[in-house]
């Protein structure tokens, strides 16, 4: 009898010691998951979506932005930056795998905020060839998301067709890039978005990786500081209404929730 | 001080018994300055160069298989596409601008006439990838290379590892047009002191040259690298079938004080590199010489050189043209424009 309850204080002790401070000296991982939508429903290739301010109609066939330079912060402060060559990553909604990624040797904490950038910046834009490896290949990862007439990554690339296109094919095309120039200045649409996980915290501990669920809204990159119709603009590549468009897609990103199992 | 000047090219002695094999290595000629491309990060090896010559010259590169490199950028023109306003590519479309040198290009800072892109490793994309050139998309060029019975061995050659990344395949071609040095005309040997004299005329033109002409077309390598309007206003045309209009440095800069500014061109081998200007407008050296002297427009970003005292132009002489143009000649680098080492002949 005795010993039945002595186990069972064993038991609840252990219970306890499953949630210990994090040991910052001990790391783990987290993953990180977009999901993206159009307005309140899924994003799908092949849906046509109604946009409610604009009245226009448009049926998605490409979605691919660039979320690079990752910090989490956690609620003591603390914050981790990713190493730089590991934080370039590129969601494609063409690849599943591509919208979720894993982030590895966090230190150990209770994280309750995420910030990125939309983009790639300038500093990795003009590196050498050779160190753009990974999610940055121009002939792997990459393809087709770089101006190899203007040396520089394309950042967002939003593409579909809409009746109220006035393109020969009724497209839309939207691919935004531009670090700010290499020897002369020009436009810069690398934009930084901070979220933050509200109450939640995401528990990253050695033997626990939680997983961060945000959600990416393409219709915030017409409605946003600048109402952006396709009627008047079927395609914005490298042009200073770029600006516009990543003033608008900064916002595209929000919150949803966090798993901690 | 007398020596003997080699391109950037040392041909070591070799054994008697085997043919000769040409070394290859980067030289800086004595006259010029400090190359700008870092050297230290792609050394210029015989067999990078050997790999990069053989990719320089194969319509591999092209989605069809129809145009190399080398269709565009021909030696004997210094390797520019000769007679051509604007150059020809994947089926018979035409290209924006004139085809310039491949030339000297260590020393240069970006490329492309609006100096879009900023390392010459990162070049070979644009063509490759451009629908009015060669059309094909660099992921399959790299399969194919993959899958082609010589290259892996010569990429093992050339780098250690057979295998084939964008890193090292844009790494040699740039091996190969980094040795695409002139630097042998007449001026140069006159210049560095090697028993050549230029002719009384050839001599007036050179200092007509510098007083006119060398605030843009400076230094050895006669460009500022500069952006500049030399009053060369550009006209809408159909390119292709589509409206265009060539608004030089502003398609990188987006800045309106960059429109129809272009790169100051290097005047080596000008002799042979005709038509002239960003689209091949200018038939002859002489029409050049007439544009400064009265061709000039106006236009609020002309630069201020060309517009001294509200004038247009450039003061000039028809017997300053003509001895500017006998200088001009002087750049002509037959040991260039026939080293057989470039040549596409001489595998
Ligand atoms: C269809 C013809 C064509 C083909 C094929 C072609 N080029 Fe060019 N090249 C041009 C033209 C035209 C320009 C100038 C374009 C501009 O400035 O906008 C140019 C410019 C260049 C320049 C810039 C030189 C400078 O001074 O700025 C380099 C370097 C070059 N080409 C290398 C290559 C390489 C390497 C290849 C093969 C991978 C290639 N070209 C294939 C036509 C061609
Ligand atoms: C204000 C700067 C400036 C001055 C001064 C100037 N140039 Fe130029 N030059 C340029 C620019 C810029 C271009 C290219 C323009 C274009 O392509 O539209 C050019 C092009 C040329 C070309 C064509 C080269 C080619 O490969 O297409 C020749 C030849 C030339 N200049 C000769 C001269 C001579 C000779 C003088 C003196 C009489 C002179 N330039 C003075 C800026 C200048």
């Amino acid at each position: 009898m005795l010993a039945i309850i002595a186990s069972t204080i064993v038991i609840s002790c252990k219970k306890n010691d499953t949630e210990p401070a994090p040991n910052p000296n001990l790391t783990g991982s987290l993953e990180v998951e977009f999901e993206n939508f159009v307005g309140t429903q899924k994003f799908a290739f092949g849906t046509t979506y109604t946009n409610p301010n604009t009245n226009e109609t448009f049926t998605p066939s490409m979605l691919r932005y660039f979320i690079t330079n990752i910090e989490l912060k956690a609620s003591n402060g603390t914050i981790f930056t990713v190493p730089q060559n590991d934080s370039y990553f590129l969601i494609d909604q063409e690849k599943p795998e591509s919208l979720k990624f894993t982030l590895n040797s966090i230190p150990e904490g209770d994280y309750n905020e995420i910030s990125f950038t939309i983009g790639v910046d300038s500093l990795r834009n003009t590196k050498p060839v050779g160190e753009r490896t990974g999610n940055l290949d121009i002939s792997g990862t990459a393809q087709g998301m770089y101006w190899s007439w203007n040396s520089g990554y394309i950042f967002v690339k939003f593409e579909g067709s809409s009746p109220q296109s006035t393109a020969v094919d009724q497209k839309y095309r939207y691919h935004i890039g531009g670090f700010g120039g290499y020897s002369s200045k020009t436009i810069n649409c690398v934009r930084k978005k901070t979220l933050s996980f509200g109450k939640d915290v995401a528990k990253v501990r050695t033997n626990a990786a939680p997983t961060v669920h945000l959600i990416t809204d393409v219709m915030k990159l017409f409605n946003g500081s600048t109402q952006l119709k396709i009627a008047d603009n079927n395609t914005v590549m490298f042009s200073p209404f770029g600006i516009n468009i990543a003033n608008n897609y900064v916002d595209m990103f929000s919150y949803d929730h966090v798993h901690n199992d | 001080m007398k020596y003997i000047f080699y391109v950037g090219i040392l041909i070591l002695g070799a054994c008697k018994q085997q043919p000769q094999e040409p070394q290859i290595q980067f030289q800086n000629p004595s006259n010029f300055p400090e190359p700008h491309y870092n050297l230290s990060r792609n050394p210029v090896t015989t067999e990078g160069f050997k790999l990069g010559k053989m990719l320089f010259f194969d319509s591999i590169l092209s989605r069809d298989g129809t145009i190399s490199c080398g269709s565009c950028h021909i030696q004997s023109s210094a390797f520019t596409q000769h007679g051509h306003d604007l150059s020809h590519g994947i089926d018979d479309q035409l290209t924006l601008r004139n085809a310039p040198p491949i030339m000297n290009l260590a020393w240069q800072k970006e490329f492309f006439w609006d100096g879009g892109v900023f390392d010459l490793d990162l070049f070979a994309l644009a063509p490759i990838e451009a629908h009015n050139e060669m059309d094909e998309s660099i992921a399959n060029v790299l399969n194919k290379l993959r899958k082609h019975p010589k290259y892996p061995q010569m990429f093992e050659r050339a780098f250690g590892t057979s295998e084939i990344t964008l890193d090292r395949f844009l790494k040699a071609l740039s091996q190969f047009q980094l040795m695409a040095i002139s630097a042998n005309s007449k001026y140069d040997k006159y210049i560095r002191n090697e028993g050549v004299t230029l002719t009384t005329d050839e001599l007036a033109g050179l200092e007509l040259f510098k007083v006119k002409c060398s605030s843009c077309h400076q230094g050895e390598l006669f460009t500022d690298l500069s952006y500049r309007n030399n009053g060369m206003i550009p006209q809408r045309f159909k390119l292709n079938g589509i409206d265009t209009i060539d608004t030089g440095r502003e398609r990188i800069t987006l800045n309106p004080n960059d429109q129809f500014k272009f790169k100051v061109p290097s005047l080596r081998n000008v002799e042979i590199t005709r038509p002239y200007m960003h689209n091949g407008s200018l038939r002859t050296l002489e029409q050049v010489l007439d544009h400064y002297q009265t061709g000039v427009k106006d236009h609020p970003t002309l630069d201020p050189v060309l517009k001294q005292n509200g004038k247009l132009g450039i003061d000039l002489t028809n017997d300053e043209k003509k001895k500017i143009i006998e200088f001009l000649k002087t750049l002509t680098d037959e040991e260039f424009l026939k080293n057989p080492i470039l040549s596409e002949e001489n595998p």
